[in-house]
């Protein structure tokens, strides 16, 4: 089924479709469709619970609530309310429990805008909460990568017993586009052995606890974490390249931002410049060695973010020097304009300055 | 009537000693050791046979380490109860 | 009748149930928690429920409830107990939930989520001890610390003017109408033990009716924190907490519907 969709919408139909069993959400500009398309959706459709918390505190730990039970569970916000978030996010990624959280991002710091922005990278990446521990972090690009994302985000939560996020933002929340759905899904429940359903008699009972006060076990548990984090960089490292394959400059963008980056390129190629566009998917894990794969080849490399020059760091640690690279960004909420970075493309990189 | 009759059974290395069982027991049954159990504590003792098995200790205690019995006196060789209408009979057959 | 044709049976009338496991609690000697926690386990398996039992423990002293009762149990995060227990009751409506909340976790920092959750109605059991005291951090004032009482954050006792007022939390929800039965117990006495383990089998009946939240305070003591032996706390709380927190049921539903 083909529709034209705001993002947020395609979100909501992406998780009913996916056979999502609850939502738990509060209203935050610019995202508030999702909990609005899902209460009057979901449940007529699928049985979805969908309930409005009374906070995003609430909300992250209904979340953790019902997704010890091992029911498919989300939620959703915008920047502020992902802070709010983050004691849950913490909780939930200790007690390995599976779950997506969407942040459609807007403006910060503080109460912001509501315009949109990419300033949630370190918060969402380098774990916005207390502890070591990981999110899988996909940073859909299209209205398109809205609704498959979801889909795909259960079956990583599941497959790793690990929060999985989407990195959205305002713009792509709002604006409308053509997207082709999956197919509904059934909402089905398979009894995990680790989950609470009630303790039968022929085993002990299942707890859901990021509680280990016994310093050498709270050290096992980390390293079991980190051995999960590990397994999910082997194996879930998503990326897209675009007119890379001969470039001598490479602009890193992720979302919606690296859209604008490709029509940047396209301009400079039109100038001359061979100009490529590398799009990590996943934020964690980090495409650091496919990044890297290009350091030989290339000149250097322009990052683009709605921010100060937060993923600007990890592709820095990529390539570790071998290659120069250089930051453009825009914050507050303002969307650069093709032709500004390919302005700064010129001035930083493939101009004068290196 | 006669006092009805009962016995308590103390699981000595549990008890922690609080003496809440033995404030609450009418009939004075529990006291103190004078000796400290595994973990150190003063743990509770029955020292006379006047348990009626009314349970106050037990149902006081945090840490569930009092079993409660109590007697009762029944009559050999009871087979059967029937009931009717004007209330249970209970059939015995005489050695 | 011939004493000679009668045997002497023994039989138990009280042992520890099976639901409450057979493990060390960690807590003090004397403390209201364990009895409460051992009355739960008695109520799910007088009526049968294990398998259909989920609890949510808070932060608190009451952290480990889930190591002592042996039904499937989560922990939450500090005061966000009542919201996981939503979440698992929504998605699992045919199961008995339950969490079970200090005064600091349900009546400070979770006091949002109380309220709403029993505003919302929501088909669970809210088992709220109240001991006027944070006991695991040390004996700090909480929520619902007396007047005049002294805590190592109120050593001086608690000044109503300048530390707010104790909060009443259960006379709060009683007045919310998600709430079906709000009830207010102790368990310092062999009588009071037994009255509150009838209200906590209510509250676990109630909940196969659908017709909103059951809560129930414990008026609880804190033998160690209130400096004071065991006996003595129980006599304390009896003198001084009772005359505040008045035992007895704030909302009782309607028996007809029952």
């Amino acid at each position: 089924m083909i529709k034209l969709m705001k993002g947020n919408e395609a979100l909501a139909e992406a998780a009913i479709r996916a056979g999502a069993d609850a939502y738990f959400g509060y209203p935050i500009t610019p995202q508030s469709e999702v909990l609005e398309y899902l209460s009057r959706e979901a449940e007529k459709r699928t049985g979805m619970v969908v309930l409005q918390a009374e906070s995003e505190v609430a909300s992250i730990n209904m979340v953790y609530g019902a997704a010890g039970t091992g029911k498919k569970v989300w939620t959703s916000s915008s920047s502020p309310g992902i802070s709010l978030m983050q004691e849950g996010i913490s909780y939930i990624a200790s007690a390995e429990l599976p779950c997506l959280i969407v942040n459609v991002q807007r403006g910060g710091p503080g109460l912001g805008t509501i315009q949109p922005a990419q300033s949630d990278y370190f918060q969402s990446v380098k774990g916005g909460g207390h502890g070591d521990y990981r999110l899988i972090v996909l940073a859909p690009a299209s209205v398109q990568e809205m609704s498959d994302f979801v889909k795909l985000s259960f079956e990583l939560a599941f497959k790793y017993r690990n929060p999985v996020m989407i990195l959205s933002d305002g713009a792509l929340g709002q604006m409308m586009e053509k997207v082709e759905f999956f197919e509904q899904q059934e909402r089905k429940f398979d009894k995990l052995d680790w989950a609470l359903v009630g303790k039968p008699k022929n085993r002990a009972h299942n707890v859901i606890t990021s509680l280990h006060i016994k310093p050498d076990k709270m050290e096992e548990i980390n390293i079991h974490l980190q051995k999960k984090y590990k397994l999910i960089e082997e194996n879930e490292i998503r990326f897209e390249e675009i007119m890379c394959d001969d470039a001598d400059y490479i602009i890193t963008a992720f979302g919606l931002v690296a859209r604008i980056c490709t029509k940047a390129a396209e301009l400079a190629r039109e100038k001359g410049i061979k100009v490529g566009v590398f799009r990590p998917i996943s934020l964690f894990p980090f495409p650091s060695k496919q990044i890297d794969s290009y350091s030989k080849k290339i000149k250097g490399i322009l990052d683009v973010e709605m921010n100060a020059g937060q993923m600007v760091e990890d592709v820095k640690l990529s390539v570790n020097g071998k290659v120069p690279v250089e930051f453009y960004g825009r914050m507050g909420g303002i969307v650069p304009a093709p032709d500004e970075i390919l302005e700064a493309l010129e001035n930083y990189i493939a101009g004068g300055k290196l | 009537m006669a006092k009805a009759k009962g016995d308590i059974l103390i699981n000595i290395e549990k008890c922690k000693g609080c003496e809440i069982c033995m404030d609450a027991c009418p009939e004075d049954v529990i006291a103190m050791s004078k000796v400290v159990n595994k973990k150190g504590y003063l743990y509770a003792v029955k020292i006379t046979d006047s348990c009626t098995g009314c349970t106050n200790c037990a149902l006081v205690c945090p840490d569930a380490v009092i079993t409660v019995f109590r007697e009762t006196k029944q009559k050999k060789e009871q087979i059967a109860t029937i009931t009717n209408v004007t209330g249970n009979i209970t059939v015995t057959v005489d050695k | 009748m011939n004493v000679e044709t009668l045997d002497t049976i023994k039989t138990v009338v009280f042992e520890k149930t099976e639901s409450l496991l057979d493990v060390e609690m960690h807590y003090c000697p004397g403390c209201g928690h364990s009895v409460t926690h051992r009355l739960i386990a008695e109520v799910i398996d007088e009526l049968g429920i294990v398998e259909e039992t989920i609890g949510v423990a808070p932060v608190g002293c009451s952290v480990f409830a889930y190591n002592y009762i042996g039904v499937d149990f989560s922990e939450a995060a500090h005061g966000r107990a009542s919201a996981a227990a939503t979440g698992i009751k929504r998605v699992f409506p045919e199961k008995y939930v339950f969490s079970y909340q200090g005064d600091g976790d349900l009546a400070a920092i979770g006091t949002g989520e109380t309220i709403h959750t029993c505003n919302r109605g929501e088909n669970i059991l809210i088992i709220f001890i109240n001991n006027g005291i944070y006991g695991m951090t040390g004996g700090q004032m909480a929520p619902t610390t007396l007047p005049n009482m002294k805590s190592t954050t109120s050593p001086f006792g608690r000044d109503t003017k300048s530390m707010g007022y104790p909060l009443k939390i259960t006379d709060l929800v009683a007045q919310l109408p998600g709430t079906y039965y709000v009830t207010r117990q102790s368990v310092h006495k062999p009588l009071n033990v037994r009255r509150a383990k009838k209200a906590i089998q209510k509250g676990f009946e109630y909940q196969k009716l659908n017709k909103g939240t059951c809560f129930i305070e414990i008026v609880s003591n804190c033998p160690s924190n209130w400096k004071m032996t065991p006996v003595e706390s129980n006599k304390w709380l009896d003198e001084n907490m009772l005359p505040f927190y008045p035992l007895g049921d704030l909302k009782v539903p309607n028996e007809k519907e029952v």
